[in-house]
């Protein structure tokens, strides 16, 4: 999707006098990709938010700070002291919500919710995806029509909605929402790692493999799998984007919990202040775009540099 | 070409099954006492017992099943508890609103999103081009409900009595209301699938408006879609540029431009006649994926809106619990979805003999 790499040919002539390493290479591919360069800065700053959001955020995210702090109002506008604003106001980065708590603090801890359930929901359906498709792939004949098919039968829903069917039918929970949104990209994962197997699978090298007695647990581990690593990876980093939207969408129509600092649930309590206080709605708003634009970049930025066929 | 269409209608009967036995199960897997959790803790035990015979709650799951798919096949998707009405009127009085919303939101996507798509690739690394892609990448990024939001602050605050003032809210004006066809033609007495059919119909505003020649009512209701179909839209928007962009630059590198290129053709006419043609074929199965998309978004933006449409009473539903409604939408939104996907499908066979020959 990105332009062609700007870099100075001169570095890279320079370079090929050391030996190559394959995990250089790739790595200096990937940083010669300007959007994945990019999507990576935002996902680090991201990271580093919610690791240290407890040194970041200014007050407790869920402390109602009506009684505790002197002069606080309910869904007052932002407040910075640096950038004029009275000092006889308490100081609030990005204001108060209606229940007089902070939302600099709580969009800092919403990185806590947001990444981890994101990373651990596309990495279960990666887990479970590969079985699948492995299985479909390389055993062939009725296993690969049976699997398959029932994958086009959860392809076949409006992801979305396939979720929220599955929350509610199990309950509302971060848990459930995270198994919700796990499923739903399951199909994904099995059909990529599937059309894999099959091209590597007529390869000379299995063929070559299989003649000196390598197991078929082998073949699949060390011959075959190792061609299905990119795309996934392509794929799973995209999808995490799609996961991070999903949980906030899911929250954002109450199949999540109401009330913890998370991104959507933040912007569904506050939905009825848009004209009189948006920025309660914009600040968590803007962070969820950022994240999911971070794993968007990264993710374009990682099949332009990983994808041989686009090679330069 | 009949080959073909079978074999795609016989692939898709499975699939359909796969997604009637999906929306049972799910109602299998609620927690508790099934009667209570539909009907509400206080329902009583009569009620219940009615409950339980009603859907053969007492029978092992097979015979459950086929209960569930006679139920289907007459057309019953269960009883709203919230509306104490079947599922079937609320859709027909609501799925309108959606399918009015869905359609401009394509609509608007596909106007936008190609020619920005065509430009990009023409013009290649200009400034149009990445101004487009650094558009599609923040739109592809933005929740639907957080863009909402945003638009129904903008145009109805910001923009507040100016000419670009837009409505944030509801279908249509206060005062204003659209004629349904029955009342227009005469046709009150029509009774049962014909008058539901009609009825349906006069729900799409921007179409019964249009054919009865209802032009206020239909710039009113024309007005107040165009921020939601812009919010639902923007994602389809930016997908397709990107997709447009990309499959006409691969089609230009191909040799048969080049030969155009090289009889002296005009510029224009090698872009448009030659390399548009050929890379938008890739795009029609696009636009039929997107509309998974824009049905899940209808969710969140009738819900942002206030739009009665399937989206809102999914919202609802949600809200009050109401399981049947929720699975009743979801089985009916998805057999939508696989439905346009198999008209989606036969139609990219008819426009590309190469896939029909597989």
């Amino acid at each position: 999707m990105t332009t062609a790499p700007t870099t100075a040919p001169l570095v890279e002539a320079v370079d090929t006098a050391r030996p190559a390493s394959l995990w250089r290479d790739t790595l200096g591919s990937i940083l010669r990709q300007r959007s994945a360069v990019v999507g990576l800065a935002i996902l680090g700053i991201l990271v580093f938010v919610g690791v240290f959001a407890p040194l970041i955020a200014t007050h407790d995210p869920d402390q109602v700070l009506l009684g505790v702090e002197d002069g606080v109002k309910k869904r007052a506008a932002p407040c910075i002291h640096v950038l004029g604003c009275p000092a006889d106001q308490p100081q609030h980065l990005f204001g108060t919500d209606g229940n007089f708590r902070d939302v600099f603090s709580r969009v800092v801890y919403g990185t806590r919710t947001s990444l981890p359930i994101g990373f651990a929901a596309v990495g279960f359906a990666i887990v479970v995806g590969t079985l699948i498709g492995a299985i479909a792939g390389y055993a062939a004949g009725s296993a690969d029509n049976v699997l398959m098919r029932a994958m086009d039968v959860v392809l076949a829903f409006p992801s979305l909605l396939l979720a929220i069917a599955i929350v509610i039918s199990l309950g509302t929970s971060y848990i459930n929402a995270l198994f919700a949104i796990a499923i739903v990209s399951i199909p994904v994962y099995a059909r990529l790692v599937r059309s894999s197997v099959i091209s590597a699978k007529e390869n000379d090298y299995v063929t070559a493999s299989r003649a000196l007695g390598e197991s078929s647990y082998g073949i699949l581990t060390r011959r075959i799998m190792p061609n299905a690593i990119t795309p996934i990876i392509v794929q799973g980093t995209l999808g995490i984007g799609t996961a991070v939207l999903e949980i906030a969408a899911l929250a954002f129509i109450g199949a999540a919990p109401i009330g913890a600092p998370e991104w959507g649930s933040m912007i569904a309590l506050e939905r009825n202040q848009l004209f009189t206080a948006p920025h309660i709605i914009l600040a968590p708003g803007i962070a969820i775009t950022f994240t999911v634009l971070a794993f968007n970049l990264l993710g374009d930025g990682l099949r332009d540099a990983l994808d041989p066929r686009l090679n330069r | 070409m009949i080959q073909f269409i079978l074999r795609r209608l016989l692939v898709t009967i499975p699939v359909l099954f796969g997604i009637i036995f999906i929306t049972f199960a799910l109602a299998r897997i609620i927690p508790g006492d099934p009667c209570r959790a539909v009907l509400g803790e206080r329902a009583t035990d009569a009620v219940c017992d009615d409950f339980i015979a009603r859907y053969g709650l007492d029978e092992p799951m097979p015979t459950q099943f086929v209960i569930y798919l006679g139920q289907l096949a007459q057309g019953d998707l269960g009883e709203s508890i919230k509306y104490s009405r079947p599922v079937t009127a609320l859709l027909v009085e609501r799925l309108p609103t959606t399918i009015e919303l869905t359609l401009l939101a394509l609509t608007f996507a596909i106007l936008v999103g190609v020619p920005l798509g065509l430009i990009s690739a023409v013009r290649r690394n200009s400034a149009a081009d990445v101004g487009t892609m650094v558009f599609a990448n923040v739109g592809v990024s933005m929740p639907v409900f957080v863009l909402g939001l945003l638009l129904a602050y903008v145009f109805a605050i910001v923009f507040k009595d100016t000419p670009l003032a837009l409505p944030p809210s509801g279908r249509l004006g206060s005062g204003v209301t659209v004629v349904p066809l029955a009342a227009v033609w005469g046709l009150q007495d029509l009774q049962g699938v014909p008058r539901g059919i009609l009825d349906f119909l006069s729900g799409i505003y921007l179409f019964s408006a249009l054919i009865t020649g209802q032009w206020a009512a239909w710039a009113d209701a024309f007005r107040h879609m165009i921020l939601p179909a812009i919010a639902l839209g923007t994602i389809p928007l930016a997908i397709i540029a990107r997709i447009t962009r990309s499959s006409l630059l691969e089609v230009l590198g191909h040799d048969y431009v080049r030969t155009a290129r090289a009889k002296g053709l005009r510029e224009n006419t090698v872009i448009l006649r030659h390399g548009a043609r050929n890379a938008l074929l890739p795009i029609v199965t696009v636009i039929g994926l997107q509309l998974g998309l824009l049905l899940s978004g209808a969710v969140l933006t009738e819900t942002v809106f206030n739009l009665t449409g399937a989206g809102r009473t999914m919202f609802d539903a949600i809200t009050g619990r109401d399981y049947v409604v929720i699975q009743g939408l979801t089985l009916v939104i998805a057999v939508i979805y696989v439905t346009v996907n198999l008209v989606v499908d036969i139609l990219y066979g008819v426009l590309d003999p190469r896939v029909r020959l597989q």
